[in-house]
Formats: C-alpha cells, structure tokens, sequence
C-alpha cells in the first residue's frame, strides 16, 4: 500500500527542515509539537534548522532491512545541530573509522527508500561528515 | 539582459579507476586510458541519483545567490536520468529549495545537452520578463552497458545556475543553438542502457554539431577564439574537448580550466555545466567565456558569458568544483555492479 499522504506530511520536516520554537522559553522542536515540553506554552514561530551539527552518538548496523542491503553496513547517529535540536538519522559517506563521538555534521538531502520497484521515492536527510 | 546570479556543483564521493574496469572485462587499460584520455570516473551511491544532486548542487547556487527562493518563476532539469518516468525531478527539488508553489516546473531531456537546455529557456524567460529568477540544473547518474566503451565513462554529477536578471556573476551576452537529427546515441522506452554508433557518434555528431555551435555563435558576437579568456565544451571523454577546442583554434589553457572529465567522467546534462561551474570557479571580473554543450539526437547549445565584479564576492562562500572533485573514496568493480544495480538480486 502506498504511503503517499504520510510522506506528503512530513514534506516541511524531511526537505526542508522546518521546525518550531517556542515563543515563550524559546525551546526548539523537531518535528514541530502542540504543546512545549519545557513551558507547556502554545505559541510557536515557525524556524528552519541549522544544516550543521555535531554527532552525539552512533553505531554501525551489519544486518539491515532487505531494502537496505545495497547500503549495508551503515552507520546510524544522533546528531544535535547548532541550536540545540537532536535529531536520529543515517550517516552517509563515511569510513568507519572516523566515527567518533563530536564528529563535525552536516546535513545533504538523499534518497531514504523506495516503495518496491513500482512505488514512490522517498527522499529527505541524511548525514556526512563536515570536512 | 539575463545573467548567471549564482551557481553550484556537486557530485557523489565515490570513484572508480579506469584499471578496475578493465580488470573486470578484459580490456587493455593503458589504451582505454590513452585512447580516452580518462583515468577515473564518478559514481553514484545508492541514496543519491538526479534529484538528491539537483538538490545540493542548487544549495550552493542559492548561497551565491543570496536570493530568496520563493522569487525563483522557472525550475527546469535536464537529465537523461530522472528517477521518475512519470513525475518531474523539478517538483522535489522546487519543494526542497521552498520555491513552490507558485512556481513553472518541468523536466528536460535531451541527451547530454538536457542542461544547457534549461539555461537556455530560463534566459529567455528572464530576458522577456515574465520571471524574475529561474533555476535550471543539468544532472545525470547515467550508466553505460557492462563492458560497453561507455561503462568507462558513464559518470554522476549536477550543476545548477540561478538565471536572473543583471547584476550576477556573469551577464549572458550571446545564445546559439545548432540542431539537426543525427542518430548517434539513443535509448529506446523500457530499456535499461542505451545504444550508440561508434565512431559516427564523433565527426557527424560530436564534431559537427559543437563545431557549427561554436562556429555559429563567435559569428554572431563578432568574436574570435583569441578573445576568450575561457571556453567550456561538452566532455563525453577526456579527448573530444581537448581535440574540438584545437581544430576551433583554442588552446589548452583556455579548455584546462573546466576540464573535468579526465578524474571526473562524463556526467552527460552536467558536463559542460559542470566545466562552466568549474571555470567560474577561476574566472576574473571582464573574462569572457564560451560554453559549448552537446547532445546526441544531436545538438549543441552555445553561451557567450561576461564575468561580473561579483564572482569575487560569491566565489568562495561555496564550495569549488575541483574542490568537491578531490573528495573522493575509491570503490572495487563488486560495489560499483551492486550500487549500479547491475546484479540480478531475488525477488
């Protein structure tokens, strides 16, 4: 079954980045949320996430999902980017052997997967090192 | 009058020797390498084809740019490669960028020139007004027939150009087209590589058409090779660009600049674009500049540029062209066949 709307939906999020901070304590969040967490205000203005960032943790996954297989290995992080937002995601264009806990990040926009052979591409972030 | 207001490359980190192939197939490496004038090419990585490079590549343009996206009238990619058959690459790389949605889009094809096709139509929509911006992007991740000569060259890359209206970083002076149907290369519905004629893909084609291109555009500006500080032509290989820009009366000094293709491959709607990206990357404020594409069906493009005091202020705020060229990891002919797909997986 094709996954069409719930990737339209997060479109803003997955392209482009696009995050809320609150309007009271200026919390970020990402993807956007109804309610802070840190205040429980309401108001948010509407941010775009900075492109860089540092690798907080990592690991490497050896025995992927069928459709990852052409990739596997692959390195998975957690990266928090200039602004203070944390963000899981798949380490792209990297030796194993760089990997290391405040690894300078940057952000490019990939393919994430595809539907099968006939369905629709998904694409959006991924992480490389920023060297 | 249109400009080029800001431009960008990118293009994957992987790479694979011209040895390693020919290891593979049999073939006599030294002659291909020689007979080529190509050493290693680009490729792909399974998470990136047309759209992911459009999308980078047009980043760094936006950063020279420094214009907001939401202006942009006109995204156009040329590609011979778009992932889709049936949905534009433009429609993401628009929503990735925050150009939509009042926005033209539409994908291009015409062989290697699917990208000197989308500047040509943006300068003309600039030049009538009824945009203020257009972005036009040539990339491709193409792949050539295993042990086929093109599997040596068949490479990925994108280079995109914001089109606007002067000041930019280089005004558009003069554009030429030299067309007619010349079958030296095609790939037929459903199939997975395409064909070519050999050697007639050279003289009546290549040759022809880049020759008349260049021929019929320094005519129409009244200039001569001499008065180029610069001149990009399409790089199917390492030999034809160098071999054109002689038999026109360039010199290798003027060619070396955007010449890529050696360490780079052919990245077919990038290539010339990318040679242009490359040669603005070094470019001075008054040099002119000729590019020349080509594309098989067959034709060429042809733009006379005049670079602008504003390279100097954009040129480094992204990244060059040979910059990202010298980043790369060298891959074995197994990882090249699975992340080209040329391995029949089950099902």
């Amino acid at each position: 079954m094709s996954t069409s709307a719930k990737y339209w939906r997060g479109i803003p999020q997955r392209y482009r980045l696009e995050a809320e901070k609150c309007t009271d304590c200026g919390a970020q969040f990402f993807p956007p949320r109804v309610v802070c967490s840190g205040c429980g205000g309401r108001e948010f203005e509407e941010i775009k996430l900075d492109d860089r960032g540092k690798l907080l943790t990592y690991t490497v996954i050896r025995v992927g999902p069928s459709e990852f297989c052409e990739q596997t290995p692959y390195a998975m992080g957690i990266v928090e980017l200039e602004g203070g937002v944390r963000m899981t995601g798949q380490i792209a264009d990297v030796d194993f052997d760089d990997l290391e806990v405040g690894l300078p990040i940057k952000i490019e926009f990939r393919k994430i997967r595809e539907e099968g052979e006939a369905g629709i591409l998904c694409y959006g972030y991924k992480f490389v090192p920023d060297k | 009058m249109a400009g080029i207001i800001g431009y960008g490359a990118y293009m994957p980190r992987n790479r694979i020797k011209v040895e390693e192939i020919a290891k593979v197939w049999g073939a006599d490496a030294p002659s291909y390498k020689r007979g080529l004038m190509l050493q290693e090419k680009s490729v792909p990585s399974p998470d990136q084809d047309v759209i992911t490079m459009s999308v980078e590549a047009t980043k760094h343009a936006l950063t020279r740019a420094e214009i907001d996206p939401s202006k942009i009238g006109a995204v156009y990619v040329g590609s011979e490669s778009h992932p889709y058959a049936v949905k534009p690459s433009g429609t993401v790389l628009a929503e990735a960028i925050g150009a939509t949605p009042e926005v033209h889009c539409a994908d291009f094809e015409f062989a290697c020139k699917a990208g000197s096709e989308a500047m040509f139509v943006c300068m003309g929509l600039v030049d009538s007004e009824k945009i203020e911006y257009g972005l036009a992007v040539g990339a491709d991740t193409s792949q050539g027939a295993p042990s086929d000569a093109l599997e040596y060259s068949a490479a990925a890359g994108a280079a995109s150009f914001v089109i606007g209206r002067d000041p930019g970083v280089a005004k558009v002076i003069e554009t030429y087209s030299f067309m007619t149907d010349t079958p030296d290369f095609w790939r037929r519905s459903y199939m997975h590589y395409p064909r070519h004629a050999g050697r007639f893909t050279g003289e009546p084609a290549y040759f022809k058409h880049i020759m008349g291109c260049a021929k019929g555009i320094m005519a129409k500006v009244k200039m001569e090779p001499k008065d180029f500080a610069y001149v990009v032509f399409h790089q199917p290989n390492g030999k034809f660009p160098q071999r054109v820009g002689k038999m026109l009366g360039f010199t290798k000094e003027q060619i070396d600049p955007g010449w890529l293709s050696p360490t780079l491959g052919n990245t077919y709607s990038g290539s010339s674009p990318m040679g242009l990206t490359a040669t603005l990357d070094v470019a001075k404020p008054g040099d002119m500049v000729l590019m020349v594409s080509y594309g098989s069906g067959a034709g060429s493009d042809g733009f006379v540029f005049e670079v602008t005091d504003r390279i100097d202020e954009v040129r480094n705020v992204a990244p060059g062209t040979r910059e990202l060229l010298d980043k790369k990891t060298y891959i074995e002919y197994g990882t090249y066949a699975k992340y080209r797909r040329k391995i029949r997986m089950g099902e």
